[in-house]
């Protein structure tokens, strides 16, 4: 009984991503055939040559038919699948493991969302009938309860953990506003930031991810087949997924600092890519920055910056696109909107752009690193799903 | 000797200065303040708090709810159900409503007293008007429960000497079923048709409880005719216990309760107590405290709730929760209703906040769970009730974007003394006072309403001894 990872033996060759953003003349037909035929001409492969597909989507519809009728796919096998705000980098794992067992030549995981068209705030969702007693508060609220018990626990007063949350937004708009495919593509002085109207918390709007249209997708064959399609293959090191007890709202001593999925997940996927020092040995990540709280403490769970530092370093610019380790080098959350079913994909998207060296050269991270992490979350703390891939630019 | 055997009286949190109607209407008001329930409370959850209040300290498990109020959230589905699964009492509990009227209160009462067993009465209104009415301003909203029993079940604090009734066919107030105010007829004609009948009653109650006026050591009158009432006051005199219209104002149904709550919580033993009640006729009781009152623990005083009363509502919130000032909701799906089923199945937690609770570990989990969150144990759980006890804020957080009749909503994460965890909403509380380390209590509140079903629930509210 044992989980053994499947390092170095599937590849991405080709992807493709939509801008990101307020889509009101698109349908999620229309994002669904513009990133799964960027994907195609990426990898030089036609539709015809996808043995299987793999759909991630939460609400934007349901079943293998959301992809097999606005794509005309014959016959083939479509997997839709859910895993709250991790889906699209659920379906790229499932994608992956089909392929590393044999049953298919080559996939595509795609994943959608179109969040703009329910004319709400924020994001909804439908719950199964229920008694009632469900805690109603928005996303904004969950993640906010990081902040008073990471500034407790650590000793930061009220002004000091606003500063990080303030320049850990800044930090993820000033990498988006170099990115053509974001949501938001300029820069937001610390002062607009940190003056913000309040969500919840001490969370402003722009501590909050927005809310936006997308897709991106993955075309992924067996190592061996990769160099039939391109010279530069990014593979596939280590696939992660934590789903927790949900224990965090019933168990005292559970102290709203840290994701235990993610550090159980991210322990597992560096025992599969064999990463004794993520800190040192990765050259860029894309992690789930939902709102600037989960940011900060991600630091910490993904072992980029030890318990209690996590505010340190990220004041002083060591997760900035020319620190120690770039994170959120495309921009992240923050500068792209989160449109369920696209983002984990989006993530794995800017590794393949950066560990390929085909980064715009403003955001072209200049590394002799060759991993790349990509991180992603669903659920609240205490209570929640998480992802950790890595991808590389080399074998070994 | 059957008599009442305990009580607890509920004053909700809020009061609006009668001041500030004036100011916002140029009409209206008056002087002094009125109780108001929150935007998350009716009539039956401050009947529960009323009724916890009474049992908080009591030795005893009711066997029949008699609940009354004039102003109740359902009609057809009985109301008193609910507060009987609110306090997590046994299935053979026999739990009924009366209605309609404040008159109501009699009923409850009286069937309380005179019923087996240990009866609770539970007397519980929420009083409205049209904005600048006399109504709105001299209304107020409370609850008030008395537990009835024999000697044998626990001591007797109060019996009745002697009572008696008159009946009046008269148009005095009315209300359409619907209607969220009342209709009042020419003053001067129901205080003569009231003087009459209270008359009537008062000399024939004390006659049957063989006692003069001048053996009386208190007095309590209670009606919605204001000019009856104090006509009728004047014969008191100095006995007369206060009718809290200046620091509550007038609570309807449970007025009667409320001023009866007040008058025992500072009587001392043998003391001679004649209730008088106004309304559609006139009843009058004679009680007679004993040397149980002495030792009895009171539970949450009225006057301690007065005191504790928060004034600082505004008028227009006041017209917000009541429905009378439909404001913008915020750019959010409204809450999906309750489904019956679900809340059926979890009954003991939704409303009766029974968690489990490992027989091995130890470990409570709330809600309640098959399997142990601490060792995995399957299926041997024993179920645990939190409702009474205190908590302590872990994190918390102010969601400004939720959906909430009162906005913002302030969410906490708490730890129960004595183990235990649960994020609950939070109630009563200024959000600028919420802090990790506060103490916190557990109410019975109605989260919203969504599509005719009222979603009964629990909250945290600031812990108030």
């Amino acid at each position: 009984m044992a989980s053994h990872g499947i390092k170095d033996q599937v590849a991405i060759i080709g992807m493709g991503c939509t801008n990101f953003g307020e889509h009101w003349d698109k349908s999620v037909d229309d994002m669904l055939i513009d990133a799964a035929h960027e994907a195609y001409e990426s990898a030089g492969v036609v539709q015809d040559d996808i043995d299987a597909f793999w759909l991630g989507t939460m609400a934007s519809g349901v079943s293998g038919l959301t992809l097999s009728k606005p794509l005309q796919i014959d016959y083939k096998p479509v997997s839709r699948l859910e895993n709250m705000c991790a889906t699209g980098s659920e379906a790229f794992r499932n994608a992956c493991y089909a392929v590393a067992s044999g049953a298919y030549d080559t996939v595509m995981a795609i994943g959608v969302e179109k969040l703009k068209d329910s004319g709400y705030s924020g994001l909804t969702g439908s719950a199964p009938p229920s008694d009632g007693t469900s805690s109603t508060i928005t996303a904004p609220a969950t993640f906010s309860l990081l902040a008073p018990a990471y500034a407790k626990k650590h000793g930061l007063d009220e002004d000091t953990m606003k500063e990080v949350l303030t320049r850990i937004a800044w930090k993820n708009h000033k990498n988006g506003a170099l990115n053509p495919r974001a949501q938001f593509r300029k820069e937001v002085a610390k002062e607009t930031i940190s003056g913000s109207p309040l969500i919840a918390g001490p969370l402003g709007i722009f501590d909050c991810s927005g809310v936006s249209d997308g897709s991106a997708a993955a075309i992924i064959v067996r190592v061996e087949d990769a160099h039939k399609y391109t010279d530069k293959p990014l593979y596939v090191k280590a696939l992660s997924f934590a789903s927790g007890p949900a224990t965090g709202a019933l168990d005292s001593t559970y102290d709203y600092t840290t994701f235990r999925e993610v550090r159980a997940s991210a322990e597992e996927a560096y025992k599969q890519a064999g990463i004794v020092d993520p800190r040192s040995e990765i050259a860029m990540a894309e992690v789930h920055d939902c709102f600037t709280p989960t940011e900060l403490v991600l630091m910490e769970d993904l072992g980029f910056a030890s318990e209690g530092t996590g505010w340190k370093e990220a004041l002083n610019g060591t997760f900035d696109l020319d620190g120690d380790l770039p994170v959120n080098p495309d921009g992240g959350l923050k500068s792209f909107g989160h449109p369920i079913g696209a983002s984990g994909l989006r993530m794995l998207f800017e590794c393949w752009l950066q560990l390929r060296g085909e980064a715009p050269p403003e955001r072209q991270i200049d590394s002799d690193k060759t991993l790349g992490l990509t991180h992603n979350l669903g659920g609240q703390p205490g209570a929640c799903v998480s992802f950790v891939s890595v991808v590389g630019s080399q074998l070994g | 000797m059957r008599g009442i055997i305990g009580y607890g009286a509920y004053v909700p949190y809020y009061r609006l200065d009668r001041s500030k109607i004036a100011a916002a209407m140029s009409a209206g008001g008056g002087r002094g303040q009125r109780s108001v329930a929150s935007f998350d409370e009716d009539t039956t959850t401050m009947g529960v708090e009323a009724a916890r209040n009474a049992l908080r300290n009591a030795q005893v498990t009711p066997t029949s709810i008699l609940f009354a109020t004039a102003n109740p959230a359902y009609l057809d589905k009985t109301n008193a159900t609910a507060i009987q699964a609110a306090l997590d009492l046994p299935q053979e509990t026999w739990a009924v409503d009366t209605g309609g009227s404040a008159r109501s209160a009699e009923a409850a009462m009286r069937g309380a007293r005179s019923s087996e067993g240990i009866a609770m009465a539970i007397l519980s209104d929420l009083r409205t008007g049209r904005p600048t009415s006399a109504d709105e301003s001299n209304g107020g909203d409370a609850a008030v429960a008395f537990l009835f029993g024999d000697e044998d079940d626990s001591p007797v604090i109060a019996r009745s000497l002697g009572s008696a009734s008159a009946t009046g066919e008269f148009l005095d107030r009315y209300r359409q079923p619907g209607d969220s105010f009342s209709r009042i007829w020419e003053e001067r004609f129901g205080e003569q048709a009231y003087l009459a009948l209270a008359n009537d009653a008062i000399e024939r109650a004390l006659k049957a409880a063989n006692v003069g006026l001048e053996d009386l050591d208190k007095v309590v009158i209670a009606g919605l005719h204001t000019r009856a009432v104090n006509s009728l006051s004047r014969v008191a005199g100095e006995k007369l216990i206060d009718g809290l219209e200046s620091v509550v104002g007038n609570t309807g149904t449970a007025h009667l309760g409320l001023l009866l709550a007040s008058a025992l919580d500072n009587a001392g033993a043998n003391e001679k107590i004649m209730v008088v009640h106004l309304a559609d006729g006139a009843t009058a009781q004679i009680l007679e405290t004993t040397e149980a009152i002495k030792s009895y623990a009171r539970f949450k005083t009225v006057e301690s709730q007065i005191a504790r009363g928060n004034n600082s509502l505004d008028y227009n919130l006041y017209l917000t929760w009541r429905g009378f000032l439909d404001r913008e909701p915020p750019r959010r799906p409204d809450p999906d209703r309750p489904g019956a089923p679900p809340a059926f199945r979890s009954q003991d937690w939704k409303y009766a906040f029974v968690g489990s609770r490992d027989r091995s570990s130890g470990a409570i989990h709330l809600p309640p769970m098959r399997v142990s969150m601490s060792g995995g144990a399957v299926d041997d759980m024993e179920r645990i009730r939190m409702a009474d006890v205190p908590a302590t804020v872990a994190t918390f957080t102010i969601d400004r974007l939720a959906y909430s009749l009162s906005p913002p909503v302030v969410a906490v994460v708490i730890d129960y003394d004595g183990g235990g965890r649960f994020q609950a909403e939070m109630t009563d509380v200024d959000p600028a006072a919420v802090e990790i380390g506060g103490r916190v209590e557990m109410t019975f509140r109605r989260l919203f309403t969504a599509d005719g079903i009222h979603n009964y629930f629990w909250k945290a509210r600031p812990l108030s001894s």
